[in-house]
């Protein structure tokens, strides 16, 4: 195999991939674990738009509707998170207990 | 050459930006540390010919997004070190075999597949051409208003949902 730009593309957006899922395991601010699933979100666009140079541009339709529904999440989970610190009084994962039970 | 040259710059500026983001104690610096992994695939996006969406990640998700994360982070005062929040040696541990194995295995699949048989390269030449023909707007566009004009309506009814959701969600109780 030839390590052509896309095929380089395609381990770089493994890579950024395991890096936002590690940093997902790893960290315990529920913002900086929300910065890691928009990451992976973008890993996840890189391998699209590979993808839309052999197989046509509905992929980069797609990464047009990851980008917006992102932009939704994003808006709809820092409001859940600003929610949950005025209850606990801190962003804290492992504290967040409200549908444990 | 030029090409590869400049893949290899933003590829580990992206790389780094990432790895960092999940390294540095202070929210703000990881949040800093996001934005240029963001610009750094942007400039990927130009390399693979994705000039609209090299424009829409600079605006969308290094602006606009990633301005709303610094804002909360502001909000709440969260911009001093907290110690407590790494995780432990055995999360740590995790962590990095989850990573590591999840790399290897994606990437495993990119050495041994082979997309040639995915799509000819008649199809590789019918998106080139398409993107000569119209420009990277235009060959976007086509599709995004044709076969996929109903998502893309119910795309401004998700964002009002979301708008309304996070006024409601963030809104103080009444006492």
């Amino acid at each position: 195999m030839n390590l052509d730009i896309e095929n380089a593309s395609l381990i770089l957006s493994a890579l950024l991939f395991a890096v936002g899922t590690a940093g997902v395991l790893v960290r315990r601010n529920a913002i900086i674990v929300f910065m890691c699933v928009e990451l992976m979100l973008n890993a996840v666009n890189l391998s699209l738009v590979v993808f839309s140079r052999s197989l046509g541009l509905e992929a980069q339709v797609l990464v047009f509707f990851v980008m917006a529904v992102a932009a939704a999440e994003a808006a709809v989970g820092l409001a859940i998170i600003i929610a949950i610190f005025r209850h606990y009084e801190g962003v804290d994962v492992d504290r967040f207990n409200l549908l444990r039970w | 050459m030029m090409e590869s040259f400049f893949f290899l710059f933003f590829a580990v500026m992206a790389a780094a930006g990432a790895i960092m983001m999940i390294a540095s104690r202070n929210p703000v610096s990881s949040l800093m540390y996001l934005v240029l992994a963001f610009f750094a695939l942007s400039g990927i996006f130009v390399l693979l010919d994705a000039h609209f969406l090299a424009a829409v990640q600079v605006i969308v998700y290094a602006g606009a997004i990633m301005v709303l994360f610094l804002f909360v982070i502001m909000l709440l005062n969260l911009g001093h070190r907290e110690d407590i929040d790494m995780r432990g040696h055995v999360a740590r541990l995790v962590a990095l075999v989850a990573g590591s194995a999840l790399f290897a295995a994606v990437a495993a699949l990119v050495f041994r597949g082979d997309r040639t048989t995915l799509a000819g390269e008649e199809s590789r030449l019918a998106v080139e051409a398409m993107v000569r023909s119209r420009g990277a707007v235009g060959a976007l566009a086509e599709p995004l208003f044709t076969s996929y004009l109903v998502p893309f309506e119910l795309t401004s009814l998700l964002l009002l949902v979301a708008i309304v959701g996070a006024i409601v969600l963030a809104r103080r109780r009444a006492p």
